[in-house]
């Protein structure tokens, strides 16, 4: 991956695919760390998953069930010194608190540091092919606080309004450039 | 600066352009891979092109733009697929936005399929 928002445009597809109806997209960084913490409610994963998904020639599957997604996010943070790790709660065994955190830290001053490049992008990406999908996206550093909310934005909006109206996409889009 | 609270006019705005859409029939479906395999390959911009044309040509009551996963062909992403009721499904492969835009404008609108960016055309170059 190119950029370190393609990472994170591709890892909350899992959650999308876990059925997730929340997803929490949180990134911070300071001078020397980045981290991206991405959260969602979906149906999560048993232990046995959990531990293939890390290790892509750990596998009991039958059919195509555990991508790449996770190992090149691994790759892209351990090359900085950094490391992943994932908590997940199974629905079977939590059925009210269910869903799964995915965390990545990286180090910026690596010269393997991937760029995050155009995240703006990877947020309107995903509302447009998920508007069904409430996300909050965060982004801190000491130079800037960007926030949006598809939950704030639909009190305003209604049901009515579908958030991947081309419009709608194109104001969430502004919506972040001016927040950085 | 941008502010939540413009949604409020946008959603005053769009209301009778909600009524309109969902009268028009966005018959074709421009379905692009956004798989791991196709977000490293570049899908996302290509996506965005089409999301983005489909916008500025005008043509968001006849053609409708959505994601889907892996479809198997992974060294021929970023694929974008153009499915039409009555005709064949056109597969186009190692897309870029810039032939997202050819696509638009000729197939799209024009209604005449770009055949060197197809796959049949690709495996046999």
């Amino acid at each position: 991956m190119k950029e370190l928002s393609l990472n994170v445009l591709d890892i909350t597809e899992n959650s999308v695919k876990a059925g997730a109806t929340l997803v929490l997209i949180h990134i911070t960084e300071d001078e020397t760390l980045l981290t991206i913490k991405i959260s969602d409610n979906g149906c999560g994963m048993r232990e046995e998953i959990l531990r293939g998904v890390i290790d892509p020639f750990y596998t009991t599957r039958t059919t195509r069930n555990v991508g790449l997604g996770i190992p090149l996010l691994k790759l892209a943070a351990e090359q900085t010194g950094g490391n992943i790790s994932i908590a997940s709660r199974h629905e079977s065994e939590f059925p009210t608190t269910h869903g799964t955190d995915v965390l990545a830290r990286f180090y910026k001053q690596h010269i393997d540091f991937t760029p995050m490049g155009d995240i703006v992008s990877t947020v309107t990406t995903l509302i447009q092919g998920h508007p069904e999908i409430d996300f909050e996206f965060r982004h801190d550093s000491q130079d800037f606080n960007v926030l949006l909310d598809t939950r704030q934005m639909r009190e305003i909006l209604g049901a009515d309004i579908p958030l991947n109206d081309p419009e709608i996409l194109t104001w969430i889009a502004q919506y972040l450039n001016d927040q950085y | 600066m941008k502010s939540l609270a413009e949604l409020a006019a946008i959603r005053e705005k769009m209301k009778d352009k909600i009524v309109l859409r969902e009268g028009g029939d966005a018959s074709i479906r421009i379905v692009v891979g956004m798989a791991t395999c196709g977000i490293a390959a570049g899908a996302r911009p290509v996506l965005n092109a089409f999301v983005e044309g489909v916008e500025k040509e005008g043509l968001g009551g006849k053609a409708i733009v959505s994601q889907t996963g892996c479809i198997g062909i992974c060294q021929y992403e970023p694929v974008v697929e153009v499915m039409e009721p009555g005709k064949e499904k056109v597969t186009y492969v190692k897309m870029t936005p810039e032939k997202a835009e050819k696509v638009l404008k000729e197939h799209i609108k024009g209604g005449k399929v770009v055949q060197e960016y197809t796959i049949s055309d690709t495996k046999n170059a």
